[in-house]
């Protein structure tokens, strides 16, 4: 038993780790797009490591961390995307030598093609009339 | 044995803070708006796991109830704020 605690404990240090490496990565990252990267990949990795060593450390909180991670593992992805896309949308400009940006380009080519933008944004280039959700051509 | 694990998650939990303070000089430092909300984000998800940690600590399993819903309102909020700046809300 003790032996088990020991692995726990060992998991919640790796987790930490990882932990301090998103926070760290979040100060020292040059742009938001990377910022964002670095403190969500990590912390996710972190998160879940210290909820699965904590489990195995205490048995009986192991059913609560399973959803806790469940939930972390859903919603943390979901967030990060939406903050991206909305930094990409407000105009927040990539760090000097960003090889390609796939979402600008992609842009360019829907205004050169004419065709209704493909991403659903029906706030930002607002001239179709209200109700085409962009179905035809 | 009991001493070493001590020392380990107490070293864990300091590493966590010291994320936590990188995490918040980022939300007081950061030149956009979007920098902010990642910083909040990241801010949600280490205090969380020291809500983890501090249930195991104490032996209160409510605490992870707490966090749950912090969880829950911290992703409700960082959704919203990307959608105000999006330009939709």
């Amino acid at each position: 038993m003790e032996i088990l605690r020991l692995a726990g404990a060992i998991i919640v240090f790796i987790g930490s780790v990882f932990l301090f490496l998103g926070g760290l990565g979040l100060l020292r990252m040059p742009d938001v797009y990377n910022r964002i990267q670095a403190g969500t990949k990590a912390t996710t990795l972190g998160s879940m490591c210290v909820f699965i060593g904590l489990g195995i450390y205490h048995p009986a909180l192991l059913s609560r961390m399973l959803v806790l991670l469940a939930f972390i593992v859903i919603t943390n992805p979901i967030s990060s995307h939406a903050l991206a896309r909305a930094a990409h949308f407000a105009g927040v400009k990539l760090v000097k030598g960003s090889v390609c940006d796939r979402l600008e380009v992609e842009e360019a080519e829907d205004a050169a093609s004419g065709s209704p933008d493909p991403i659903g944004n029906d706030t930002i280039n607002d001239d179709r009339p209200a109700g085409d959700l962009g179905g035809g051509g | 044995m009991a001493d070493l694990i001590e020392i380990i998650l107490f070293a864990s939990a300091v590493l966590t803070m010291a994320a936590i303070v990188f995490a918040a000089l980022r939300f007081l430092m950061g030149p956009t708006a979007a920098d902010r909300t990642a910083a909040f984000d990241t801010l949600t998800i280490i205090s969380i796991s020291i809500i983890a940690m501090l249930a195991q600590y104490f032996g209160r399993i409510i605490f992870i109830d707490v966090a749950m819903i912090y969880g829950i309102l911290s992703f409700i909020g960082v959704v919203a704020v990307a959608r105000y700046l999006e330009g939709g809300l």
